[in-house]
């Protein structure tokens, strides 16, 4: 009997859940630590920095277009109408980071809620739920998302709807096809069998199985909902009185070639944010993923 | 076993199940009655598909829903109609009353819960303990199924058990709240012979201490030789001979019983006949959608004759008890059932 424990988990004396086992792998995983590392400093600066500095990012505090690195006061220098792009930057991280964060968590509760219903009562239910879902997909996203903002008005809040509901469906498909695989296994039957009801076994028993690519999913879609506020708030479409890096992009674009600077700060902003989202992602499934482990 | 009583505590009445496919609708279960007493062990052998699991199933009402649909039939436990019972009275049955270990140990455990986690879900679900509570009471179930070191155990996961190891967490599970009948479907399919023992064992060993019904569905004869009070065959999705396992191994009555049990390799006999060829039946179970009139084996029947064509026989009692479905025993029968 000791030989199965010795052989299960020979680095480990005690009990170790799956989960555990993850997060060791996690923690050993080079670029899920950078991933970390990077998403760390971007959060930490987004929410102290306003807190230790507060001023308000829309200010003129020096000449216009000062270039960079040139005068202590704008470090970063500062854009067309005399903006500091590092405060500027900071402030935006906020904005960027709160819609790209509940965009996610809504388009992955809808998308989890939708397609755990109908991956675990298939049949009728299945066929009207994977319906709305085509729906979903086949409208453009970005003119939809469009659409919505211009009839609802420009804000934070309907931004981040906007993007929460044009981008469920990835994950809906994805919890379909995992509760539909799940639902089938021997325990799931034994859970019934010991008396379990439906809303235990969706939400107990076949979700905690189901998890680990939703997981993965979940953390790429606060990238993708980052990169679509962008999108928004450079077509101008953001809401014009928070500062977000997508719209520091857009309100500068036309002076990309005399104050590059303004553009490109914010720019690399996005880009370190997503990467180190992606990374995590990549991380995670490397680490929730059973088949990848015995590498 | 000295605690079994007369009285029946599950009682079955021409149960019918149908699978609607596109080839159209089989009828999976084809009117099955049996009665099962209390504190007795009733073994249901028959070959694959012939609709034993499919009869476990339908008494917790666990059929896969579609395709499949209960049609007819009663299933009377404790003065109530199972078929005709809500679902939120079958979920208070299930794992209570009646409960069910499954096939494969290995993949009958949710693997992201502890052991613990998942015997004292039982508890929690049907006596209503607390988390504490349920604690203790799976340590004590733990050791009740011989599982050495319960206290540590109960924090484990389902991978770090054994196959045997496993099937005994099932056993636990599924004994935590003293159900009235056990449903075990080929407990010991897919464990080694040595453990076979073990587990059976330990099935007889509970069952003479709380007195559980056991309804223990096996293909393998042996098993039933020493489990088995009682016995029924089935063949496509009917009973077509039961009795006591004297009765239905020693003087078999069915054809196809008969067919069976030449089937086993003797091992214990002396003369080895190293040309002695293993016995079988020809032909295979006839396909579901093609059962028609008639009895359901008489194609592979060496003894078939026109009647079988015609009517299905129906069970003829060959006396104390012990029943076969067959045209041959007509005129044995002591009288109809």
């Amino acid at each position: 009997m000791n030989t199965a424990v010795a052989k299960s988990s020979p680095s480990a004396p005690q009990a170790q859940g799956p989960w555990a086992e993850a997060a060791r792998m996690f923690a050993r995983n080079p670029s899920a630590i950078v991933g970390s590392v990077l998403l760390l400093i971007v959060i930490l600066v987004s929410v102290v920095g306003p807190w230790v500095h507060p001023v308000d990012p829309f200010e003129i505090v020096a000449a216009p277009m000062t270039p960079p690195f040139t005068e202590a006061e704008v470090w970063l220098g500062t854009d067309y109408l005399g903006r500091d792009v590092l405060i500027t930057m900071i402030y935006g991280g906020r904005a960027t980071l709160l819609v790209g964060a509940v965009a996610a968590l809504l388009s992955v509760t809808i998308g989890i809620t939708l397609g755990a219903t109908a991956g675990f009562y298939g049949g009728r239910i299945d066929n009207l739920l994977m319906r709305i879902t085509e729906f979903f997909q086949v409208l453009p996203a970005l003119l939809f998302a469009m659409v919505v903002v211009t009839l609802f008005g420009p804000t934070i809040v309907t931004v981040t709807l906007a993007i929460g509901v044009v981008s469920w469906t990835g994950t809906a498909r994805l919890t379909r096809a995992e509760f539909m695989k799940v639902r089938g296994m021997e325990y799931v039957r034994a859970e019934r069998a010991i008396g379990a009801r439906n809303a235990r076994l969706i939400w107990k028993v076949i979700l905690p199985n189901a998890l680990p690519p939703l997981i993965v999913s979940a953390t790429l879609a606060v990238g993708a909902a980052i990169l679509f506020e962008a999108g928004l708030s450079f077509l101008g479409l953001g809401d014009p009185n928070l500062m977000s890096w997508g719209l520091m992009i857009g309100s500068s674009r036309q002076y990309l070639l005399s104050s590059w600077w303004a553009v490109t700060f914010p720019g690399a902003a996005i880009f370190v944010t997503v990467l180190a989202v992606s990374l995590i992602g990549d991380g995670l499934n490397d680490a929730l993923n059973p088949k990848l482990r015995e590498r | 076993m000295a605690r079994e009583s007369k009285q029946p505590l599950l009682t079955v009445q021409d149960l019918r199940v149908e699978f609607r496919t596109r080839r159209g609708a089989a009828m999976v279960l084809n009117g099955v009655d049996f009665q099962l007493r209390g504190g007795e062990t009733l073994c249901v052998v028959g070959e694959s598909g012939c609709g034993k699991s499919m009869t476990a199933l339908a008494l917790l009402r666990l059929i896969p829903s579609p395709p499949g649909r209960i049609v007819g039939g009663r299933v009377d436990f404790q003065g109530e109609d199972l078929v005709r019972a809500s679902e939120a009275r079958m979920r208070e049955v299930r794992g209570d009353r009646i409960s069910m270990i499954f096939q494969e140990p290995m993949t009958s455990l949710n693997p992201v819960f502890t052991v613990g986690d998942q015997i004292g879900e039982t508890l929690r679900l049907h006596a209503k303990l607390d988390a504490r509570a349920a604690r203790e009471r799976s340590i004590e179930m733990l050791r009740s199924v011989g599982i050495p070191a319960p206290e540590r155990r109960v924090d484990e996961y389902p991978h770090q058990l054994s196959g045997g190891m496993r099937q005994r967490v099932m056993i636990a599970m599924a004994l935590a709240c003293r159900p009235d009948v056990l449903i075990a479907d080929e407990p010991t399919t897919a464990l080694d012979v040595t453990v076979q023992a073990q587990i059976f064992d330990l099935l007889r060993a509970l069952q003479a201490e709380r007195g559980t019904a056991i309804l223990l569905i096996t293909h393998d004869m042996g098993a039933v030789a020493e489990m088995a009070d009682r016995v029924m065959v089935m063949y496509a999705g009917r009973v077509i001979e039961q009795g006591s396992v004297e009765q239905v191994l020693r003087a078999p009555s069915h054809p196809y019983t008969q067919g069976l049990i030449e089937c086993l390799p003797e091992l214990g006999s002396s003369q080895i006949d190293e040309a002695a060829e293993l016995a079988e039946i020809s032909g295979v179970v006839p396909s579901l959608w093609e059962l028609g009139q008639g009895c359901a084996f008489r194609e592979r029947c060496p003894y078939a004759m026109p009647r079988c064509a015609s009517e299905v026989p129906p069970m003829f009692d060959v006396g104390h008890g012990h029943g076969a479905a067959c045209w041959l025993r007509v005129d044995t029968q002591v009288s109809a059932t």
